[in-house]
């Protein structure tokens, strides 16, 4: 019931208090949805229907050539020569355990197979939210697990054989790389980020200077000089593996851009939380950790994916100092003239794509599942 | 309005508890700079035990600085602070001594928004008086009671009013038990309609004997509570007094004017 228009000079008392209505048709369902978000005036349809084609044709090219026009089995070559053929599996599937360790004694693969199914078990769960034990969790992850992974890797203890990590490759040096570089780079580039904002001008100026030197050179500058020329300027006698140099270099590398992430965070949280916190009583450290870093590290969860991912990534720039990463290994594979067909170079390329593709686009999901969780509707 | 400061004299003389004889804060000639800018100028005070200070002026005056010199969220650079017989120095162990005895309530409430009310409530209790999870909680509840706001417990502060978040922050500063509270314009920053919600607790807190120092403009919760006025104007203590007194006969020609553009 309405009541009469309000004119000029009418005095207005509500008589009864309105309830809400369903919204109107238009605003529901997926009709209403694409007429709201597709198909509003003619240049967004035709935007619309543009996209569409586009994402239908690269889907149908894709789809052609990976599956529709791909050969699945075969030994040599032979198989996959042809004026139709697509994708070449078969070229896949024989070097799969390569693309997996690289040159890790085959034998032996079950090492490195065993240390990837632990890291899963742990990781897994450790990702959950709802898992219980996560201390006890986080602890096998974060203490026994590198020393775990270090001992079955490398060898030479409890009898097994020692594997130089010259041999080492494949995925397995991709996720070693990444997977160091990722938990190394976060607690370093907080301390980083935490320093340059520190009062100590000495701190501050370390911090400074630390974080300038590593983002103003190249990440191939970094693992060419830690291979080649820092055994020039240690002491006779010394020398580091080189892989440990590579990685010390990634971790370095990456910590100084997750520092300036970080800092973007730290420069987010209002006075008043720092205020609000020292008022109580606390003290620097508890401040940090327990009031301003969770906060800070929330708002930056893109920034910090982000910078994971372009980590992840940058792992194949590892080849420069001779090491076969996944890339690599996929890329000397070519050379193969075993294999050597029109389209062995576009499958081998399109296999390493979908497999990065996986753990980066794995990572983002993570993070909006993450950014979703930890999103308690509140402003500051 | 002179009935209405008759009424009000009437009832805090019946309400006002006893006044303590021991000093609770003492500021003795202080004075602070940012940088050449001189904030504040020779600022002496004694509060007594259970005392309650409201403290008014221009925006601009100092009167915020001064009282967050109380628990070193601003340094001083001239003069002495003694708060509790402590005095205030560059030493962290009597800053933090000081930080525990004394409850802060910010304009902006300064909750922390990734924490529920109850953990906002239980974390200085846990972190820096090093009580058990446990009794903190029973602590949390019992101010939260005493707040009128226990069933937000499991709330963020996002997901409550104005007021609502502003009693959690008084709540959350008497947790730690505090011998003083300091409040920095507890009620700007709230919506009118619920402004009440707010000063009613803080009645409560005055009338249960708590040391108060209130910045603030709320003219009808001086009148209510305060054992003194306090008119402040370009980073000097101006005027003085009881409030019926200052409120009535204002001595100062910039506390009349100051008066009159806020007693309309």
């Amino acid at each position: 019931m309405s009541d009469v228009a309000i004119g000029h000079g009418q005095p207005f008392v509500r008589k009864e208090i309105l309830q809400p209505e369903p919204p109107p048709a238009s605003l529901v369902g997926f009709s209403g949805w694409a007429r709201q978000n597709l198909f509003v005036g003619p240049a967004n349809t035709l935007l619309s229907l543009f996209c569409l084609a586009l994402a239908t044709y690269v889907a149908w090219i894709m789809l052609d050539f990976l599956v529709l026009r791909a050969v699945w089995t075969g030994a040599n070559r032979e198989a996959c020569i042809g004026p139709e053929v697509g994708a070449c599996w078969p070229f896949i599937t024989t070097r799969f355990g390569q693309m997996l360790y690289g040159f890790y004694p085959a034998e032996e693969h079950w090492r490195p197979a065993t240390v990837f199914f632990v890291a899963v078990a742990l990781i897994a769960p450790l990702l959950t939210p709802s898992a219980p034990y996560k201390k006890a969790n986080a602890l096998l992850f974060f203490v026994a697990f590198p020393i775990f992974a270090f001992v079955m890797l490398s060898g030479g203890f409890f009898g097994l054989r020692p594997v130089e990590t010259r041999a080492w490759g494949g995925l397995l040096v991709t996720l070693v790389v990444a997977t160091t570089g990722i938990v190394a780079s976060l607690p370093l580039g907080v301390l980083l980020a935490l320093g340059r904002r520190s009062k100590l001008p000495v701190v501050r100026f370390f911090a400074i200077a630390f974080i300038e030197f590593w983002r103003g050179v190249p990440l191939i500058t970094v693992l060419f000089f830690a291979t080649y020329m820092l055994p020039l300027f240690l002491p006779s006698g010394w020398s580091i593996d080189g892989l440990l140099r590579a990685l010390v270099g990634v971790s370095l590398f990456s910590a100084a851009y997750m520092a300036e992430v970080v800092r973007g965070g730290l420069q987010a949280i209002p006075k008043g939380q720092y205020e609000g916190a020292m008022a109580m009583g606390l003290r620097y450290w508890p401040m940090m950790i327990l009031i301003v870093l969770p906060q800070a590290l929330k708002l930056v969860i893109p920034g910090i994916v982000n910078t994971f991912i372009g980590l992840f990534k940058d792992t194949t720039l590892v080849a420069i100092i001779s090491i076969f990463d996944f890339l690599g290994i996929i890329r000397s594979a070519f050379a193969d003239p075993n294999w050597a067909t029109p389209g062995t170079v576009y499958t081998g390329f399109a296999f390493a794509g979908i497999v990065y593709f996986i753990f980066c686009y794995g990572m983002s999901r993570y993070s909006r599942f993450v950014e979703e969780r930890l999103d308690v509707g509140h402003k500051h | 309005m002179a009935e209405s400061v008759v009424d009000a004299s009437e009832l805090s003389a019946a309400q006002k508890p006893q006044i303590s004889n021991e000093t609770a804060v003492e500021i003795i000639g202080m004075s602070k700079w940012y940088g050449d800018f001189n904030v504040l100028k020779d600022i002496n005070l004694k509060v007594k035990r259970g005392e309650r200070i409201v403290i008014c002026g221009p925006s601009g005056s100092g009167k915020s600085t001064m009282i967050r010199c109380i628990n070193r969220l601003e340094e001083h650079q001239k003069g002495q602070i003694i708060v509790e017989g402590t005095e205030l120095t560059n030493d962290l162990k009597k800053i933090d001594e000081i930080r525990r005895d004394v409850g802060m309530c910010f304009q902006h409430f300064n909750l922390f928004p990734h924490l529920t009310i109850l953990e906002n409530c239980t974390l200085a209790p846990m972190w820096v008086r090093k009580m058990p999870k446990r009794e903190a909680e029973e602590l949390a509840m019992h101010f939260l009671k005493r707040v009128r706001i226990p069933e937000q417990a499991k709330k963020y502060p996002g997901q409550l009013s104005g007021g609502q978040q502003q009693r959690v922050a008084i709540a959350r500063a008497l947790c730690m038990q505090p011998k003083i509270m300091l409040f920095d314009e507890p009620t700007s920053a709230l919506d009118p309609e619920m402004v009440k919600e707010v000063l009613d607790t803080m009645v409560g807190l005055a009338n249960d004997g708590m040391t108060m120092l209130c910045v603030t403009h709320e003219m009808g919760f001086a009148r209510q509570v305060a054992n003194r006025v306090i008119f402040m104007d370009a980073g000097q203590i101006i005027e003085m007094n009881e409030p019926n007194a200052f409120f009535a006969n204002p001595q100062h020609e910039r506390t009349k004017l100051f008066l009159s553009q806020i007693l309309h």
